[in-house]
């Protein structure tokens, strides 16, 4: 375990120094941020608002019936805006990006790519990690905003329109209004820049140790998945704590 | 060959006493040999000889334990002897990067080095992989390839950098017999062409006395024998003799 901590703070601080060369290679980075973009956005759209709608169903009844109307948008989009949508973003796109780089890299790495780049003295990190930490860690938080209006338009939705609660939109975003500040979304898409950097740490540098065959480019996805959540988890406490009001 | 650029000339090789374990296991146990610019060295061996790790030490993929590695008169370790030398390595499965088109292949080295303007890159990676018999294929992908036309492409890719010292892991496995000899001709001719020295890792003992200037045999992680080929078929080591002449006996035959 401490080795690979060790390696991927290098390979993190290898990605750092090659920032530099990032407009040079920005066809990749484009490439990649269609990629991430293209395979994730819908994916984001239903479940943040459904996430949105779940938390709305849950929880606002309860405030209902004991005649807090008014904190139901302000409870809604907060949890959404600060905890919701960037964690569970974050472990969506771990399984749905994370484990594609992985499986990426790693299967490079097996039929011997990795080798022929560095045959061919193209750097690895240059080529191939860089441009896809530049790309996940500006698409993340790009998602996360989504997410967040998603969310809250899911859990308007869902005030509107159930008997239980019956909350108008207007007055949902209203009352999200008087509680949401800017800093809560912006508290949520630094954790999910957090996130990203993580989830493309974690899956590029279990791509390029996979060993063996297919078989090994499995158990590197799946480790590559699985680290990226405990690590999303941990992480979540740890800027949740530093960025405490 | 098209491109009139292309009169670069071999570089000698020498490996000395070189060392290799892993795991407590030794794969290189003294390795000593020497190419001359411009030769055609064969490296025989049965599988797990030691062949292929013997290759990724040269190309300076793997740090050997000891000994050393000398191109062109330089260790292969020091600072710019790559760049200087401009060594190739066509592998054993082409290695070609399965998400970029042929023609993005053989010109890697070019765009992402930034060696020429992008229209000058296209006419090379013509003129290469025309070289090598595969003119018009720029826009296929990879996966579109036969094994024989994707080592063929492998070559053209590693012609590119206009190598002095070319490395081939295993040129004509898993091809058809008419495939390898089309391979075993192209490395003829790349050699005959531009007097690039070529290392051959091969058990393929067609190839190797089709082709080789020289040949050596690697048995267990040590030079068994090197030579001229007729030198090596004259030789009446049990090892090396059992090697080379291993042949299919019918379980009925008598």
């Amino acid at each position: 375990m401490f080795q690979n901590i060790g390696e991927m703070v290098i390979l993190f601080w290898r990605s750092l120094l090659s920032l530099p060369l990032a407009w040079r290679h920005r066809q990749k980075v484009f490439e990649q941020l269609h990629e991430i973009g293209n395979a994730s956005l819908l994916m984001v759209c239903v479940l943040s608002f459904f996430i949105g709608a779940v938390i709305a169903l849950q929880t606002a009844p309860m405030l209902v019936e004991r005649g807090l109307h008014s904190y139901v948008g302000g409870m809604v989009g907060y949890s959404i805006a600060r905890e919701l949508a960037p964690v569970m973003m974050g472990v969506l796109l771990a399984g749905r990006i994370g484990s594609a780089m992985t499986a990426e890299i790693g299967s490079m790495r097996v039929y011997q790519e990795i080798d022929a780049l560095r045959t061919m003295n193209i750097n690895p990190v240059h080529y191939l990690v860089m441009p896809r930490m530049v790309a996940i860690s500006i698409a993340v938080p790009m998602l996360v905003v989504f997410a967040i209006l998603v969310g809250w338009l899911g859990g308007a939705v869902v005030a509107a329109n159930n008997d239980q609660i019956q909350i108008a939109a207007k007055v949902f975003f209203v009352d999200l209004r008087q509680v949401v500040e800017l800093a809560d979304v912006v508290h949520g898409v630094v954790k999910s820049f957090c996130f990203a950097v993580v989830i493309g740490l974690v899956a590029c540098h279990q791509g390029l140790v996979t060993r063996g065959g297919p078989r090994g480019i499995g158990r590197s996805v799946t480790k590559s998945v699985v680290n990226s959540i405990v690590l999303i988890v941990i992480f979540d406490y740890l800027i949740t704590r530093v960025l405490q009001k | 060959m098209t491109d009139s650029n292309s009169n670069h000339r071999g570089v000698s090789l020498a490996v000395r006493d070189l060392h290799k374990s892993f795991n407590g296991l030794d794969v290189l146990k003294g390795i000593d040999f020497e190419v001359e610019p411009g030769e055609i060295f064969v490296l025989m061996g049965p599988s797990g000889s030691g062949k292929s790790v013997l290759l990724r030490h040269v190309i300076g993929l793997e740090p050997p334990d000891a000994g050393e590695i000398l191109v062109g008169g330089e260790s292969i370790h020091s600072e710019g002897v790559m760049d200087k030398h401009h060594l190739a390595m066509v592998f054993q499965s082409g290695a070609l990067l399965n998400s970029l088109t042929v023609g993005e292949n053989v010109g890697l080295y070019l765009t992402e080095h930034r060696l020429k303007p992008l229209d000058e890159i296209a006419r090379i990676v013509s003129d290469k992989l025309e070289a090598v018999g595969l003119k018009g294929t720029e826009d296929k992908m990879p996966s579109e390839l036969s094994g024989g036309m994707k080592k063929r492409v492998a070559i053209a890719r590693a012609l590119v950098s206009q190598p002095h010292l070319i490395l081939y892991d295993e040129p004509t496995s898993e091809l058809d017999p008419a495939s390898a000899v089309v391979i075993g001709e192209e490395i003829a001719k790349l050699n005959k062409q531009h007097g690039v020295t070529s290392l051959v890792v091969s058990h393929d003992r067609d190839l190797a006395f089709g082709i080789a200037d020289r040949i050596a045999v690697l048995l267990e992680g040590r030079i068994m024998a090197v030579g001229r080929p007729e030198e090596i078929r004259s030789i009446q080591e049990p090892a090396v003799h059992d090697f080379l002449n291993a042949k299919l006996k019918r379980p009925d035959s008598p």
